[in-house]
């Protein structure tokens, strides 16, 4: 009897446990996810205010920049920033030597925001304010002639970019089966 | 089989027989190498061994290692052809990160998850554990795994299975369900992607769509019975079965449940595949259905013809392995392996399966088939479907070339 009462209270407490939260882990504060949450998305979502110029730019690029990637984005000990070239048809897939960078293979402008603000520069990773952000973002699009040279980028400019490689971008088709894709 | 560079036991084996181990000096005729073995006693048996220790280590015979490519060291790769079984030991799974290994104190360490949610919520180590709890043994491969031999760099012929595809390990991963941590903080049914961020120097971002979070990933803290290892995310990682690394992201800090994928620089301008119709594929996160022969490999000698064990490993993104099977004449004739217990979904399977070589020269291969049909192809439909230059998920049938003296190199694509 005393088991069985003990199974009947059980039940009631298991259904709840899968219904509700188990109450494990503590509320966030609005000032914690404020802190932590830098992601800016395509529609421009996250992008703080502030704003840089291309000639800005230029000045923080030589200054923080240019010593991995070369003078003018051309790539040295790190990645090549600047690149036009996509060969006849976006030949990536058949020409090994065409390289890839911001003008040629980045469909998003508020990528490079987001990932220049969360990463660079590599040996102080983090340290850029909104403003520096925008004007390296400006003079690196600059440099792939993707925005004038009196560019100007800020929340409302940058996600109005649109990138060349932008409609070259397609979700995977991949679903197993026997069809090799 | 010889194996002069990688570790063997069969060597060791050949060596006890021959009366060498535990030469105190370099015998008349004995060779550096066998100079340099660890000194044993002669007959273990008339001599009290060692006593217990708090942290076990290898034999002294055995020295498996990682390979780091390049300069920077900023991945490694894992030495199949020293491995038995289906599980990675943790300190030789493989690695890639892009700014290097972070310390954290897991005292100090928390998750945060919010966006599309009813309740914003913090999750410390300790709250993470105390939720219902899984393990799984599931692999995990790089997409850039196989890269180098898919480009055919310099068509070489001197690689071992760990330079071929050492980018791929399993581990038993133990953790909390993603789906689990969902429900606590309510995500919205409306939410169709989430963000995952590291708090490593790169602060890595992946969108993963959120039918995963509710399927099968796992916030993993335990791997192989122990927290993870530094390398592999300590103290809690993303881990999604059957997926390409780089969206299994380690030191998991935060979880943004949104409506939209990011668009991040890792998932647009570097893990996507240029095709050949002037487009690229952007989220191919499954990895597919992939088979190696681990043994015989390079640097192996067969010692002679007769019988020996082809021994690989299998496994597909989407599920179990159904089949492997396997040639020795390049590929006009295949045989079907035998499939090691056990076989799981989105797991290395090992397969084995006697081979007679009779001299002269062989081309081995696997091919192997996963539960939804796809069977691993050639290289040049493989070819065919990505072109020369693509840049990620290289699953072809490798082979490997027996000579007539009985040395194994590298043999390309089937």
């Amino acid at each position: 009897m005393k088991r069985l009462l003990i199974a009947l209270l059980l039940i009631p407490i298991t259904v709840a446990a899968q219904n509700k939260p188990l109450g494990i882990g503590r509320a966030a504060t609005s000032e914690e996810i404020a802190r932590l949450d830098i992601d800016v998305r395509p529609d421009g979502k996250g992008l703080p205010d502030g704003k840089g110029s291309v000639a800005e730019g230029a000045k923080i690029y030589a200054a923080k920049c240019a010593s991995c990637h070369g003078k003018s984005g051309e790539g040295a000990s790190f990645d090549r920033l600047v690149a036009t070239d996509s060969g006849k048809n976006w030949d990536f897939a058949m020409n090994a030597k065409l390289p890839r960078a911001v003008g040629n293979y980045w469909p998003y402008a508020t990528t490079l925001y987001d990932y220049t603000y969360r990463a660079m520069p590599f040996m102080q990773p983090g340290t850029l304010t909104p403003d520096e952000t925008y004007a390296l973002v400006a003079y690196i699009l600059n440099l792939n002639k993707i925005v004038a040279d009196d560019a100007v980028m800020d929340r409302k400019t940058l996600p109005a970019v649109k990138m060349p490689s932008r409609d070259r971008f397609v979700m995977d088709n991949r679903k197993g089966g026997k069809v090799v894709k | 089989m010889d194996r002069p560079k990688s570790i063997s036991r069969r060597r060791i084996l050949a060596a006890g027989t021959a009366g060498i181990v535990g030469a105190a000096l370099p015998a008349a005729g004995q060779s550096p190498d066998q100079a340099a073995r660890p000194k044993v006693p002669s007959d273990p048996t008339k001599v009290q061994g060692p006593l217990s220790t708090d942290v076990g280590g290898r034999s002294p015979f055995e020295k498996p290692k990682r390979v780091s490519l390049g300069d920077r060291r900023t991945s490694s790769l894992s030495p199949l052809q020293d491995l038995d079984g289906i599980i990675t030991p943790s300190d030789l799974h493989f690695e890639r990160h892009h700014g290097g290994v972070p310390s954290i104190d897991p005292q100090q360490y928390s998750l945060l998850i919010h966006g599309m949610v009813d309740r914003p919520m913090v999750f410390t180590l300790a709250d993470l554990r105390r939720f219902p709890g899984k393990s799984m043994i599931r692999m995990m491969e790089c997409s850039g795994n196989g890269g180098r031999v898919y480009r055919r760099e310099g068509n070489q012929t001197d690689l071992t299975p760990q330079q071929i595809d050492g980018l791929t390990s399993t581990s038993e991963w133990t953790g909390v369900a993603l789906s689990t941590l969902m429900r606590e903080v309510g995500a919205s049914p409306k939410a169709t992607w989430f963000l995952a961020e590291g708090m490593d120097a790169a602060v890595m971002t992946r969108s993963v769509p959120m039918a995963k979070a509710w399927d099968d990933a796992l916030i993993a803290y335990g791997q192989n019975g122990e927290p993870l290892r530094p390398e592999q995310g300590y103290p809690v990682r993303l881990f999604l079965p059957g997926v390409e690394g780089n969206a299994s992201i380690k030191w998991l800090r935060r979880i943004e449940v949104a409506d939209q994928p990011f668009m991040t620089r890792e998932e647009t301008s570097k893990y996507t595949d240029p095709l050949p119709d002037g487009t690229a594929r952007i989220f191919s996160l499954d990895m597919d259905c992939k088979s190696l022969i681990t043994e015989p490999s390079f640097p192996d000698k067969l010692t002679g013809p007769g019988w020996w064990e082809v021994r690989g490993i299998a496994w597909s993104g989407r599920g179990k392995i159904a089949k492997v099977e396997v040639t020795g004449d390049g590929g006009k004739t295949w045989q079907l392996a035998k499939l090691d217990d056990p076989v799981l979904p989105k797991c290395h399977t090992r397969f084995r399966l006697p081979w007679e070589w009779k001299g002269g020269e062989a081309m081995l291969a696997s091919r192997a088939t996963d539960e939804t049909g796809y069977v691993q192809p050639t290289y040049d439909v493989l070819l065919a479907a990505r072109g020369p230059a693509t840049a990620y998920h290289f699953n072809h049938i490798r082979a490997w070339k027996v000579n007539a003296d009985g040395t194994v190199k590298f043999g390309g694509g089937l």
